[in-house]
């Protein structure tokens, strides 16, 4: 009769999207009057942080491999459960309809809230690629909710959890024959600020600055469409509708002429700067701050600015 | 090879988003619909395993008669055969039962998706349906080869990539990447021609059952105007004394 909330770890680490899962799982509970269990890898470092976010009980399993026998372990313990929670990280993203299938669930993705009320739970998502958010109830089957990083935060609580080991048995039905990360950069799905530029770079030369400023903001950089299709910068790092929709508290947009493609995936961002030459460029009326420069004068001056204000506080 | 590709049919990337007065559903005057830009990857990387390995496209939409013109526009771009399922969907759970139903009765190889329908972003059918079938998927799938009955497919994950093998049948949700922008096809005059005398077979729908209601629908706040700045030094001190960003 829980709230069953999953906790991803990156190398045995907990992302801060597993903290914000177990605060999100912890704010539904207390409403509900009932407790938060988190599942977690027993390959994890430190399982009884999770307390300090809200979690009473910290079970541990061998953790299958893949997001569909992680999608069948869980389903095992759904009996019962007042609710699922999960970050929509892109190994959540792949669980949770699995999970949903398999236990019988009522699942919303792309949340942006916590439940408003929970019997039945009605929870906010957004829909349309931003530009519309729909109210929706969870009403047929165990209510899973899959909820977009960064978007109802992390809270503290003072708390003792217990930490247990369990087991659970899923199958993978594929194997995992390479897995590739680029080391020490920020994901963009997570990140608080991310520094964005398009076209107006003219060249993926000029990305240096870009990059420098991303460091210097601990950001992760991101790119409009058509930079990713002439090969500027990867695909993975293409934003808007037809690319990963990004939620952080800052978006900085550098060159980017702000077509309504690149704003659906964007303007869920809590502050938008604008970076242009053109004061005619449409970004600016989805901004919040905006400088109508050359992107060669200011970026360079940006980094130096933050820079200081980093080394002030 | 028998190719499956489920393709939602959306408004177009451009279309501005109403709801009717009620707040109840979207308000479709004035929309145009297309084929799912996810899909559209899907769509041609079906086009070049078929050239490679011969076999039949079949594209599939669970939806109402409206749809209609997009499995043509993707008979034109090269699928061979089209089947709407006859149902207004509600929900991603439905779609995906309808689809399991659809499948367990054929025989299809590989079964491609897209990452996400851009219309309610719900990026959930595919996994469902792996999950339904009981047969492997692979998210946000930018790579994906196949070789006799095995397939390697590669997905992004959070900050890199991931490649899992396994056997046919598999379930993909695609993306760029998948194959390039510039292999996209658009439908040319013989394809038009040709599209119309593909079959397109319209099949009852067998499941009702829903799992969630949409209450209501509502258009974010917009942003008040732009604050526009001379000085990089006033940008840094407005984002950390009045936007707390930084
Ligand atoms: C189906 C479909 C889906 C799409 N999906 C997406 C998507 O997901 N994401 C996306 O981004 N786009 C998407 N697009 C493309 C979108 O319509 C735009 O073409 C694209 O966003 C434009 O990219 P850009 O702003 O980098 O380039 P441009 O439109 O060329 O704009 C460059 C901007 O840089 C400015 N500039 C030039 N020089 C400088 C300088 N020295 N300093 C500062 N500024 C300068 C210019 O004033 C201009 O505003 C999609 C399009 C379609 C048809
Ligand atoms: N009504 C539908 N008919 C056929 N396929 C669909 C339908 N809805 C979703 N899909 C498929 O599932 C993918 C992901 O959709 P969604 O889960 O709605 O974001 C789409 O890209 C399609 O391939």
């Amino acid at each position: 009769m829980s709230i069953i909330v999953f906790v991803e770890d990156w190398n045995n680490q907990y992302k801060k999207a597993s903290f914000e899962a177990v605060s999100y799982a912890k704010s539904w509970a207390t409403e509900a009057g009932t407790t938060v269990t988190a599942v977690t890898s027993n390959g994890a470092t430190d399982p009884s942080t999770l307390a300090t976010f809200g979690a009473d009980r910290i079970l541990t399993i061998a953790l299958n491999a893949t997001p569909f026998g992680m999608a069948q372990q869980l389903a095992t313990m759904a009996e019962g459960a007042t609710g699922m929670v999960i970050a929509g990280t892109s190994l959540g993203r792949s669980i949770a309809p699995a999970l949903a299938a398999l236990a019988g669930g009522a699942l919303s993705t792309n949340t942006t809230s916590v439940p408003s009320s929970v019997s039945p739970v009605v929870v906010e998502r957004g829909a349309f690629s931003s530009k519309g958010i729909e109210t929706i109830a969870l009403s047929g089957g165990i209510p899973i909710v899959s909820f977009v990083p960064n978007s109802v935060g992390i809270h503290e609580r003072a708390g003792e959890g217990t930490v247990e080991s369990g087991e659970a048995t899923g199958t993978d039905l594929m194997t995992i024959t390479e897995k590739t990360i680029a080391s020490g950069k920020v994901a963009l799905p997570e990140a608080e600020v991310v520094v964005s530029a398009g076209r107006g770079l003219k060249g993926p030369e000029h990305w240096g600055m870009i990059e420098e400023l991303a460091s210097v903001l601990g950001a992760a950089t991101a790119c409009s469409k058509p930079v990713s299709d002439i090969g500027w910068r990867p695909h993975s790092e293409h934003v808007g509708q037809t690319g990963i929709q990004v939620n952080p508290n800052l978006y900085i947009a550098i060159g980017i002429s702000g077509a309504i493609q690149h704003l659906a995936g964007v303007s869920a961002s809590k502050t938008i700067v604008v970076v242009n030459t053109d004061a005619e460029a449409p970004f600016f009326k989805a901004a919040d701050y905006g400088i109508v420069g050359d992107a060669f004068e200011v970026v360079p001056q940006l980094v130096n600015a933050m820079r200081a204000f980093k080394a002030g506080q | 090879m028998n190719l499956l590709v489920c393709i939602s049919h959306v408004p177009d990337t451009t279309a501005k988003i109403n709801f009717d007065a009620a707040g109840k559903a979207l308000d479709a005057t004035g929309v145009q619909f297309v084929i799912n830009p996810y899909d559209e990857f899907s769509l041609t990387k079906a086009l070049h395993l078929k050239e490679a390995h011969g076999g039949s496209i079949t594209v599939l939409n669970v939806g109402g008669p409206e749809t209609e013109p997009t499995l043509r526009k993707a008979l034109a771009i090269g699928a061979d055969q089209a089947i709407r399922i006859n149902a207004t969907p509600t929900d991603a759970i439905t779609v995906a039962k309808e689809l399991k139903n659809h499948i367990s009765a054929n025989t299809y190889d590989l079964i491609l998706c897209g990452q996400e329908s851009i219309d309610y972003n719900g990026q959930q059918v595919p996994a469902m349906l792996g999950a339904l079938l009981n047969l492997p998927f692979v998210n946000a799938c930018v790579d994906l080869t196949i070789d006799g009955s095995s397939a390697n497919a590669t997905g992004e994950i959070d900050g890199g990539h991931a490649t899992y093998s396994g056997s046919l049948p598999l379930v993909v949700g695609g993306k760029k990447g998948l194959v390039e922008e510039k292999d996209l096809r658009i439908p040319n005059m013989r394809g038009i021609m040709t599209a119309r005398s593909k079959p397109l077979q319209v099949l009852e729908a067998s499941e009702s059952d829903t799992a969630t209601q949409a209450i209501k629908f509502v258009k974010p706040a917009g942003k008040s105007s732009v604050k526009l700045v001379d000085s990089v030094d006033e940008l840094v001190h407005l984002l950390h004394n009045e936007a707390k960003a930084i």
